[in-house]
């Protein structure tokens, strides 16, 4: 009976599951959480592939993990229009939008407002957050891990939602890193992207075309 | 479960999130260069695995004949 191959990538959901679990006991332990927004960017500008997400998303092994192997998805199809490019690049929008909003919040804290010690879940709910000591660093260090550790947390609780109603990974659909990293490689490879190229056919196959 | 006459296809709405890749024991399957994934039809055995991973929904396997466009 043939197998799949392990890899020491297969394992990598518990460095995302280990991410999530530091921000409960330090807060600071947030900024890991860059790795995950600069390494798929890089890997798609410099190498023109989606290699991150194919392989090396923890994020994606974990919802795996729990839909397959723990048999917490439904596995149902997720609606249609999840799938298309308007709620792909709509959600891209909003969510950069957010990171910016975070980013700003961050930049008022530099200039001397006051840290505001909390973790905004899904944009809207203000979570306390304030046991742990992060007088030790600059307040504006503090104030960026907290507002990114919210949107590290606020992806997981829609990927987790989506990976219970729906089939496991269906947070792979509309991650705003994967729509990005696509688009990347749609516009570095767009020469030979049969997207644009008018009258072939719907279908996929190794030959590159549909005869 | 080897089937010759069926074959997967993937429609142009592939987010090449590459759980199918993944899916596929024969390594029928791969993320064309991060764009859409790919099936070598010399391979795929249509045993829908990939079909039933793919959490876009893009995969369906048909009739070798009928899955060419």
């Amino acid at each position: 009976m043939l197998k799949q191959q392990k890899h020491w990538y297969d394992y990598l959901w518990i460095a995302s599951a280990v991410y999530l679990t530091l921000g409960f006991f330090n807060i600071l332990f947030a900024w890991l959480g860059l790795i995950c927004f600069i390494t798929p960017l890089l890997i798609a500008i410099v190498k023109g592939n989606k290699s991150y997400c194919n392989r090396f998303c923890g994020r994606g092994q974990l919802f795996e993990l729990l839909g397959y192997r723990l048999g917490l998805s439904r596995r149902k199809a997720p609606p249609k229009f999840l799938c298309s490019s308007w709620f792909r690049y709509g959600f891209l929008a909003f969510f950069m939008t957010m990171f910016f909003v975070m980013l700003y919040a961050t930049c008022l804290v530099f200039v001397g407002a006051t840290l505001n010690e909390a973790v905004t879940l899904l944009w809207v709910f203000k979570l306390p957050w304030n046991w742990v000591d992060t007088s030790f660093v600059a307040p504006w260090m503090a104030q960026f891990a907290f507002g990114f550790y919210g949107v590290m947390l606020t992806s997981t609780v829609l990927g987790m939602l989506t990976m219970l109603l729906f089939k496991p990974r269906s947070w792979c659909v509309y991650c705003p890193m994967g729509t990005m990293t696509q688009g990347i490689c749609q516009i570095k490879h767009r020469k030979e992207n049969p997207n644009e190229t008018p009258n072939k056919g719907n279908c996929r196959t190794a030959e590159g075309s549909c005869q | 479960m080897r089937s010759k006459k069926k074959s997967a296809s993937i429609s142009k709405e592939c987010v090449a999130c590459g759980c199918c890749v993944k899916s596929c024991l024969l390594g029928a399957l791969s993320v064309y260069r991060g764009m859409y994934a790919l099936v070598d039809e010399h391979k795929c055995a249509g045993c829908g695995k990939c079909a039933d991973v793919c959490p876009a929904q893009v995969i369906s396997v048909a009739a070798r004949e009928a899955a060419q466009c």
